[in-house]
């Protein structure tokens, strides 16, 4: 099992957050959680990651076989967990070209591979940038730093393209994109999609199912998956909402 | 801050100073104390003609009569001024050396061990260095091709030998002894420091540094640097210091006049980077700095980029005193203080001239238990009409147990006075640390890179040499800082 989430419950500041969570996730799998708001989704997503502020009430977590509870944040990273942020927050003069050659360099340090010299960096760069339809120009800014939110996530989607996660979470990845945005965003994924990595979609709406098909929706409810199954559930929601979940 | 963001940065290596060491070499020291014999002794060591006798006793005079500025919000035991030895030369220095091979091989390889290798083939390309150990100008480099152009680039002690005339004018001109008692010091015992002319029309075509090193105990550095750019010149200059380890408190006192003629531009950069003392605050030099600049002629610009990190106290304001119209001056600065370090720097802007315009960016850093203040000054006389002017004061506090603080006075006597002025204070952002660390960066290398982004506005402003050594300092600056 390559992700592997056991009973899992979860408080943040005296609140039960998530409650008896089960989620199993494979090689080359993508899986899709919704849920009205507050149902706990980007806390899942941000306990993955190893944000630091919740407690852990009961339950496991295996990510390629190793307790995930042991490694903290950026040793998540190093392994091949890659979290697209709902908010990209703002790193106002640090340059996105050498904040992502460190970044990628840190995951190469801890397989003791070599790292990547600044010529073929740029060169990987350049080539990601414009699979991806991002204006070169845009990798001379300052991270996130006055972009606009869909320039935020198209540049998430970048930096998961370089990186090459094994799991990569999107954290509501289609909330402010329009149609176009959503598109080039979800193209992005599609590309990246290969049979040893998997996904993790979290979103509110169906319309993102549109453009990504995944092989597992979950419906999430108040802590807990409540419903598990393929994508005739996505429609379900949009037909009739989430309120028959709970 | 969460608890974990604060045991992490408790946790980190404890302070690196790694320039720390001692050169045990003899040196050549008057009696302790400051007293007229102490500048006699100077002042013949030096084998200085009357008039500058004359001008460090008369100095000397004024000192006694000033009491020391007290409204910096800065904490130290008084300094006792009888303690300290004012000289201190690596025997045999009577005359300065020829060339290398009459130097000490010791010298040599202090300066190989700090990175500032003296033979000049070794020299970064492009950068002409004056060398100041203790008390004495040890080495000059590329002398020779600067002559050519006419530049003069040698000690202050030399100038006072070969071009009296133009110390005689300039020499206290922009900074007079009278005007502070670290002023007046300063001028009764200053020791050596770098001379710059740069003749009419020539634009010189090196970076020309000076790198200061404290080796002796018990010594106060008394640093001059005189610069000037004649009409239509241009000069980029930078500074760096370090000094030994030591539990004792050391006193720098630096004076430095910059005076730019008429469409003559010069940028004055210093890395300080002076011994701050440890992790408890012990040791650590005093850095009370003079340095004022003097845009005399018209469309004359001088612009002062500092980068502050070193130093148990800092008190240091470089300033521009904008004379010429259409004249310009700038400063840009990031202090970092760590431990129980204190800064209390800024900048003073003086509008004279009509449409001058001054631009202050100033980025202070504080961690753990350090203090951190930005005092800035802006003036604008009556005839400064439409003068402008742009402050901008950031401080960034990582922990809670530090502190930042702005003073910003502003005082206008001209009404077509055009005045921005915005400030921040903002602790290093949770967010941006989870995002860092999120794609596989260390907590450590985190906090630095948000950190040089922070201060990128003025680390760019530095020579392109020192940028990346910038870079690194600001790196090391971190270390060891305590929630």
């Amino acid at each position: 099992m390559f992700l592997e989430i056991k009973k899992l419950s979860i408080k943040i500041e005296n609140k039960n957050i998530l409650r008896n969570l089960n989620l199993n996730i494979n090689e080359g799998e993508v899986h899709a959680i919704m849920g009205p708001n507050g149902s706990g989704k980007s806390t899942l997503a941000n306990v993955l990651a190893g944000k630091e502020d919740y407690e852990i009430l009961e339950g496991e977590v295996t990510f390629k076989n190793k307790n995930l509870f042991e490694l903290n944040i950026e040793e998540r990273a190093q392994e091949g967990m890659f979290l697209a942020f709902q908010y990209p927050v703002e790193i106002p003069g640090v340059n996105i070209t050498p904040f992502l050659h460190s970044a990628i360099n840190s995951k190469r340090n801890r397989f003791n591979q070599k790292e990547i010299d600044n010529l073929s960096f740029a060169k990987l760069l350049k080539s990601k940038a414009s699979d991806l339809g991002i204006d070169i120009e845009m990798l001379k800014r300052s991270v996130n730093t006055g972009f606009s939110g869909g320039e935020k996530k198209r540049y998430e989607i970048l930096q998961m393209s370089i990186l090459n996660p094994d799991l990569a979470i999107l954290d509501e990845t289609d909330s402010g994109l329009d149609i176009d945005a959503l598109k080039i965003v979800t193209e992005g994924v599609n590309k990246l999609k290969t049979k040893s990595n998997s996904f993790l979609i979290i979103t509110h709406y169906q319309k993102l199912l549109d453009y990504i098909k995944p092989d597992f929706v979950h419906v999430m409810n108040n802590g807990s998956i409540v419903k598990s199954g393929g994508s005739e559930i996505a429609s379900e929601i949009e037909k009739d909402g989430f309120q028959q979940f709970q | 801050m969460n608890t974990e963001t604060l045991d992490k940065l408790d946790s980190y290596s404890k302070n690196k100073y790694k320039y720390g060491f001692v050169t045990d070499i003899d040196s050549d020291k008057p009696k302790k104390g400051l007293n007229e014999e102490t500048i006699k002794f100077i002042s013949t060591k030096k084998n200085e003609p009357e008039w500058m006798l004359d001008w460090r006793l008369n100095s000397f005079s004024k000192w006694k009569k000033i009491k020391e500025p007290k409204w910096s919000n800065l904490n130290f035991p008084k300094i006792d001024y009888q303690d300290i030895y004012y000289y201190s030369a690596p025997k045999g220095f009577e005359k300065k050396p020829k060339d290398l091979s009459e130097v000490d091989p010791k010298l040599i390889e202090t300066y190989n061990k700090l990175g500032i290798p003296l033979e000049e083939q070794k020299v970064l390309a492009g950068v002409a260095v004056d060398v100041v150990f203790d008390s004495v100008s040890v080495a000059t480099t590329y002398k020779g091709q600067l002559e050519k152009l006419g530049i003069i680039f040698c000690s202050i002690s030399e100038a006072i030998q070969k071009h009296p005339e133009l110390v005689k004018k300039y020499l206290g001109s922009v900074i007079p002894p009278g005007d502070h008692s670290f002023s007046a010091l300063n001028s009764a015992v200053f020791t050596d420091g770098s001379f710059v002319y740069i003749p009419e029309n020539v634009k010189c075509p090196m970076e020309l540094s000076t790198y200061f090193r404290i080796n002796s105990e018990n010594t106060g550095q008394f640093e001059r640097t005189l610069i000037i750019a004649d009409k239509g010149s241009y000069v980029s200059y930078l500074e760096g210091c370090t000094a030994p380890k030591r539990d004792e408190n050391q006193l720098h006192a630096a004076n430095v006049e910059l005076i730019a003629l008429e469409d003559a531009e010069i940028k004055y950069s210093t890395v300080q980077n002076w011994y701050p003392g440890d992790e408890e605050g012990k040791g650590g030099i005093y850095n009370f700095v003079t340095k004022r600049g003097l845009c005399a002629g018209n469309n004359s610009k001088i612009s002062w980029t500092q980068v502050e990190t070193g130093s148990a106290i800092t008190w240091k304001y470089p300033s521009c005193i904008l004379k010429g119209d259409n004249s310009i001056g700038e400063f840009y600065s990031v202090a970092i203080t760590n431990n129980y370090q204190q800064a209390d720097t800024g900048t003073k802007m003086t509008h004279i001239g009509k449409n001058t315009k001054s631009k202050i960016i100033s980025k202070g850093i504080s961690l753990g238990k350090s203090q951190n203040t930005y005092r800035g000054e802006v003036s604008f006389l009556r005839k400064a009409d439409k003068a402008r002017n742009y402050t901008q004061c950031d401080s960034l506090l990582v922990g809670n147990k530090c502190g930042a603080h702005t003073v910003p006075y502003i005082e206008s006597k001209n009404n077509s006075a055009v005045i921005e002025h915005e400030a921040s204070t903002s602790k290093i952002n949770e967010d941006q640390l989870y995002y860092c660390r999120q794609r596989g960066l260390s907590h450590e290398e985190a906090v630095s890179l948000i950190v040089n982004g922070f201060c990128k506005q003025v680390l760019q402003e530095l020579p392109m040499e020192f940028a990346v050594e910038a870079q690194k300092l600001v790196s090391i600056s971190l270390e060891g800082s305590v929630g």
